[in-house]
């Protein structure tokens, strides 16, 4: 909102700064940015003269390495700044505010353009723009203009429209989201309800938490058209307690929709009432599944029951609840706005729209990012992600965090959407996608996912319980080198008891890691077996360790740091190295300022 | 059969079932057998154990009976190769967090995981790594909990929660750790616990078990007596466990047309008169100041001469009947018609009324 002002002191007639305040954004300080310039501009007087507040905060826009990001926008013209502190505020304003110079050396590089302008960002678009905790904000971008529009529908209009746009479900199987409403429309029970599901567990996944810091409006507006088309006049958000500034931003969206009577009785003057609730989630990543998740809101102990029958049917408190991931319901206004081709004018035929990623890992730009379902893996992570790191090599990518599977580098031209990563043995999942490169072990990068799943298993079924416990196991002893012969071939094994054997989605997931990294990778986990050696040099306990004189400075902090006196060093001497005594701990390797140890 | 009957093949054989039945209720009654661990029919299903998986045809995942509603023409096979090769491995996971130590085991014989490991040839050491070392908890007169021995099939505390309601025990913690427990850990006491035994009852191994009874007799060994419990005129059945002419425990008969093996705390574990030392066991009549064993004719002349002398010295006001609630319906209806009749007095009471 640009805004007029007297400055006589300058040429600047419209300010307008932004502020990222994402959860990335406030932990890198922006509340003191933000801070810095009211009071900065308060002292120029440069307030006074502005009749609105002209510091605006924003969404998280995605690009949290360079946080705290600031746009400038003056006299129209917007500059983008990264990595500012509060000490640099006084700068900025003196030189880019007062005499319209902007500060060169802050400005961000390239990659910034690259990452964004390679995107397509229809959600996050509005996440970067505008004030997350005023209504009036989303209002102005036609915010609940669809949910207006939709209330003056028949609710199978509502059905029919977003069925056509061909929205499949984000939260990682993608069904249908029409197909879903529908199914729970028609079940002949009522009450039915609506609940979003904001349980976002997997590591590394931010996407759903960055559209509720910064569009929380979008949900809700979503929510409520999804509640008119399946007849629901309750709708629960099952938020994770771990995102305190979502939900505190929810709340606020809350309680501003409903003073405009966007929710309660007899929305937007219409005969429908339609009201949501937050229920906190208590840190189990089992209650993202969608039984455990209704359990969980019922007040019973979060665990899936099996199906069917399906939650369409039965589901919170046994009656037809249907339950959709964040950014699915997010996409949902924008569809009622725009028009069902509207949305297919984005992806392919049978993965519409866009998607958004935590692009993470090895990769030179990380961050959220979204992109048409479709669009190649390397355009993703070399277009977006500026490539691997240090410009090493690309070894592989993980998508869908634990429950999906790696994908080789020799599959980087690959589409990514739904059909095209069930078909490769990964998954959407929510959305996480980590970048590895040649120093990834993937025996240890599938322990690492396993021991996720393994921590997080419910306990219900045997084969999640104890199968994922026994295979983390097997995994951490072909890690530390004592993996047998045979072990390939019974992980395998174990992987197929569990993924066909398990009750819900989290156990029957839970081997794709070892199944894919198998599938893909089997010689890593030979060599690590029949040889001992860890091919990426990642695995601590096969590492060899040596000294090698000639980058050996003589200097003795190997000696000093190894616990078990396997260096041998004195005064003016080369370090040398005990094998009988090392743990291999790689306290030496730490140590060494010089490389000298191998 | 009205129209809503519906036919379903199991292992080829058609069988007519109703929409609502699951797929393992089905198969029991065309006796069509599906090994359960987590399954009592006492309980809503629960599909944990996983060992009811069967295939149905045109689903490329096995599903679990025990919850799977039948759908018409529906084609399940019970047995196949990959059906048989999860279930061993099911088992052999499970033998992998297990003492197996049956050889001492309470439960040896009445084991449903040591049947099917010997129905699968499971011998439990392809999966090893960490196994549970908890302590014994026995801190209560009635009920032995050696959690190690616990598969997590949540019976126990389905049973507590569903048929008893006491909600003494509840699953805590997840994953492996997970354990069937009381609140906070705390023993069981009057406080907390019903001391029904119902988890007992339910639990398919070793874990939960009669302390009461531990150490003198393995199933097999004992002579199951069935019998009403005197205790009360519900007159549930339960089986007395009979070795040498003593009765060593209790075990619940699960075909018992009142209760379907449920009991309380009285009926389980309430047996100890039976041989206890001071029960009377003869009539006895207090002649001065001791009491002189009598036979029972001699008592009930007693009793007869006793009543006709007050009726005849003080009418049939004098005199009344007073039964018990352990006394069954019909014992009672025999009581007040007696009294009625015979002394033609209206002075009937129960101490049920109380």
């Amino acid at each position: 909102m640009p805004v007029k002002t007297k400055t006589k002191k300058s040429d600047l007639k419209s300010l307008t700064i932004r502020v990222c305040v994402g959860t990335g954004g406030l932990a890198a300080g922006s509340q003191g940015v933000i801070d810095e310039f009211t009071n900065q501009l308060k002292a120029r007087k440069i307030k006074a003269t502005i009749v609105k507040k002209c510091v605006n905060k924003t969404g998280c826009r995605g690009f949290c390495a360079k946080d705290v990001l600031v746009d400038v926008i003056r006299n129209k013209k917007t500059e983008t700044y990264q990595l500012i502190t509060p000490e640099m505020v006084n700068t900025i304003v003196e030189e880019h505010i007062v005499k319209g110079e902007p500060v060169e050396k802050w400005l961000v590089g390239p990659e910034y353009h690259e990452f964004h302008n390679r995107q397509t960002k229809i959600l996050l678009h509005q996440c970067g723009q505008i004030d997350p905790e005023d209504i009036d904000a989303y209002i102005a971008i036609d915010g609940y203009k669809a949910a207006k529009k939709s209330l003056t529908l028949d609710p199978l209009e509502v059905i029919e429209e977003v069925r056509n746009s061909g929205l499949r479900g984000r939260g990682g199987a993608g069904f249908s989201c029409g197909m879903k409403w529908d199914f729970c429309r028609r079940t002949p029970v009522t009450p039915r309800y609506i609940i979003c599901n904001a349980d976002e567990g997997d590591p590394g996944a931010f996407m759903d938490r960055s559209i509720i810091e910064g569009n929380p409006h979008a949900v809700i507006e979503g929510m409520i058209i999804g509640g008119y088309a399946i007849g629901a006049e309750l709708g629960y958000v099952y938020i994770r307690a771990e995102y305190p500034l979502a939900v505190e931003r929810l709340r606020i969206a809350l309680d501003q929709a409903r003073e405009k009577n966007y929710l309660g009785k007899n929305i937007f003057k219409s005969s429908y009432n339609f009201d949501i609730k937050i229920k906190l989630g208590a840190g189990a990543f089992v209650c993202g599944e969608s039984t455990a998740l209704m359990r969980s809101i019922e007040g019973k102990r979060g665990m899936p029951r099996p199906t069917p029958p399906r939650s369409v049917t039965r589901g919170l408190y046994d009656k037809p609840t249907a339950l959709n991931n964040v950014e699915t319901l997010a996409n949902v206004p924008l569809i009622m706005l725009k028009g069902a081709d509207w949305f297919t004018s984005f992806g392919t035929k049978k993965n519409t729209g866009t998607k958004v990623f935590a692009l993470t890992g090895k990769c030179k730009n990380t961050g959220l990012i979204e992109v048409p379902l479709g669009m190649s893996l390397k355009e993703i992570i070399y277009d977006i992600g500026g490539g691997v790191e240090k410009n090493r090599e690309l070894k592989a990518v993980q998508t869908g965090g634990p429950s999906g599977g790696c994908i080789p580098a020799k599959h980087i031209d690959m589409p990514v959407d739904f059909d095209s990563l069930t078909k490769i043995g990964s998954m959407m999942g929510s959305g996480g996608m980590v970048v590895m490169d040649d120093t990834t072990c993937m025996v240890d990068m599938a322990k690492f996912f396993l021991t996720f799943t393994e921590d997080e298993s419910c306990g219900k079924c045997v084969p999640c319980r104890v199968g994922t416990k026994r295979m983390l196991e097997m995994l951490t002893r072909i890690t530390e080198g004592k993996g047998k012969k045979g072990d390939i071939e019974l992980l395998l094994e174990l992987a197929d008891t569990i993924r066909l054997g398990s009750l819900c989605g989290l156990g029957r997931s839970a081997p794709y890691p070892v199944m894919s990294t198998i599938n893909f990778f089997r010689h890593e986990y030979e060599s690590h077996i029949n040889d001992g050696i860890c091919p990426a040099g990642a695995c601590k306990s096969l590492r060899q360790y040596l000294i090698s004189e000639e980058f050996c400075k003589k200097c003795g902090k190997c000696f000093r740091v190894c616990p078990t006196e396997a260096i041998i060093w004195e005064k003016k001497q080369f370090a040398q190295l005990d094998k009988s005594k090392c743990i291999k701990c790689g306290s030496c390797y730490d140590a060494c300022p010089f490389g000298a140890i191998l | 059969m009205s129209d809503n009957t519906l036919k379903v093949k199991i292992n080829g054989k058609q069988i007519e079932c109703s929409p609502h039945e699951t797929i393992l209720q089905v198969a029991k009654r065309g006796n069509v057998y599906i090994p359960t661990l987590c399954h009592d029919d006492r309980l809503e299903p629960y599909g944990g154990c996983r060992l009811c998986l069967v295939k149905v045809d045109r689903i490329p995942r096995p599903l679990p009976a025990c919850t799977t509603p039948v759908a018409d023409n529906m084609e399940i096979l019970t047995e196949t190769d990959e059906i048989r090769k999860i279930r061993a491995n099911i088992i052999d996971l499970l033998l992998s967090n297990h003492p197996n130590d049956c050889m001492r085991c309470e439960a040896t014989g009445s084991c449903t995981l040591q049947d099917l490991s010997y129905e699968y040839n499971v011998k439990g050491a392809r999966f090893y790594g960490e196994k549970w070392n908890l302590p014994i908890r026995d801190d209560n007169p009635f009920i032995t909990f050696e959690p190690n021995k616990c598969i997590l099939c949540g019976r126990c505390t389905r049973i507590c929660n569903e048929v008893v309601m006491a909600g003494t025990i509840e699953l805590t913690g997840r994953g492996f750790r997970a354990l069937p427990d009381t609140s906070f850990g705390k023993p069981r006491t009057l406080k907390n616990c019903e001391f029904c035994g119902q988890c007992v009852s339910t639990c398919p191994t070793g874990a939960l078990t009669d302390k009461k009874g531990r150490g003198k007799g393995r199933s097999f060994e004992l002579k199951k007596v069935r019998t009403t419990c005197s205790y009360c005129g519900t007159g549930c059945n339960f089986d007395l466990n009979v070795k040498e002419g003593k009765v060593v425990k209790v075990t619940s008969a699960y075909d018992a047309p009142v209760n379907h093996g449920n009991l309380c705390i009285k009926g389980r574990y309430g047996y100890d008169f039976i041989h206890s030392f001071e029960r009377i066991k003869h009539p006895l009549i207090r002649k001065g100041d001791r009491m002189h064993t009598v036979s029972w004719d001699e008592a009930l002349d007693h009793v007869a001469d006793s009543f006709r002398k007050l009726l005849k010295k003080h009418g049939p006001g004098s005199v009344g009947g007073f039964s018990s609630s352990r006394c069954t319906n019909e014992e009672n209806f025999l009581l007040s018609k007696f009294v009625r009749t015979v002394f033609r007095s209206n002075n009937v009471d129960n101490c049920a009324r109380v």
